[in-house]
């Protein structure tokens, strides 16, 4: 199964709309609620960073009997120091993106974190591709 | 602890829901929504001041049925809606989050750690 979807950058209140929506299809499908929860957090923190970092995107999930693959590609400012961006804290977040409750660093590192597999692919001032790997027991 | 404890210590208002029966075992308070991500492991009553969308977002990515918005802060429409599509409980309180915590912890609500002897961050 193939899913697409169109991440609008200047929509804060819909953002995290495909998340959710990837939420209740893996929920349709019966897969287990702990692989669900980490998926939709990685995928979550993922999409959020692609509409505060990088003003939208677009968001490939394939879903096959043995893994979910979900890949959310920009054409933002991309990640200079990825090493350093996946530090635990690490952020360029302005000071409107902290009063939403969002910029403390912590995204890349749970999503690593909640992930069985995470790959970035960023060139600056091209964009940044994310992929984010479940395998399915 | 139900909802309906919650709404009576905390001088509550209903503002989504109605299953005041609903029992919460352990609560986290915080106004950052990446700490929430980050740290929460179970189905925690989250307390928080934040009232935007995406508060309702990362409760539900996170399987967090039950939200207290705290300081009198009261949420918008679309977050209301939002939150009922979800299937949500929301309370509000004119409580501080620090008083909010504080009086549910005296009547028994153990914190998220605390009540799943979750490791702390270092
Ligand atoms: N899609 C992206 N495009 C450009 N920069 C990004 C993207 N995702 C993450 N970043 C950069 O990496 C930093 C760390 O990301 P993250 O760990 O999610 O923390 P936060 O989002 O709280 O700042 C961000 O502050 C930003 O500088
Ligand atoms: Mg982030």
């Amino acid at each position: 199964m193939n899913l697409h979807y169109h991440v609008d950058g200047d929509a804060f209140i819909a953002a995290g709309e495909a998340s959710s929506q990837v939420k209740k299809v893996l929920k349709q499908l019966g897969i287990a609620p702990h692989t669900i929860r980490k998926i939709a957090i990685s995928m979550y923190e993922a999409e959020m960073n692609m509409v505060l970092h990088a003003n939208g995107g677009d968001i490939h999930v394939e879903i096959t009997p043995h893994k979910i693959c979900i890949t959310l590609k920009d054409e933002g400012p991309g990640i200079p120091d990825l090493e350093l961006a996946m530090q635990e804290g690490y952020s360029t977040a302005s000071q409107e993106i902290r009063e939403l409750g969002f910029g403390a660093g912590m995204g890349l590192p749970n999503m690593k974190k909640y992930s069985d597999e995470l790959s970035i692919r960023s060139e600056v001032g091209k964009g940044t591709e994310v992929e984010i790997i479940a395998w399915l027991p | 602890m139900t909802i309906e404890e919650v709404k009576k210590i905390l001088q509550g208002h209903l503002v989504v829901g109605s299953d005041l029966s609903y029992e919460v075992h352990s609560a986290y308070g915080s106004d950052l929504m990446s700490d929430v991500l980050a740290f929460v492991k179970n189905h925690v009553l989250l307390l928080t001041g934040l009232i935007n969308p995406q508060v309702i977002r990362t409760a539900e990515m996170m399987d967090i049925r039950t939200i207290v918005f705290v300081r009198g802060k009261k949420p918008t429409q679309d977050v209301i809606e939002l939150a009922q599509q979800k299937n949500m409980i929301i309370l509000t309180t004119s409580y501080s989050l620090y008083t909010s915590c504080g009086l549910l912890y005296q009547h028994g609500l153990r914190g998220e750690e605390e009540a799943n002897e979750l490791a702390l961050p270092r």
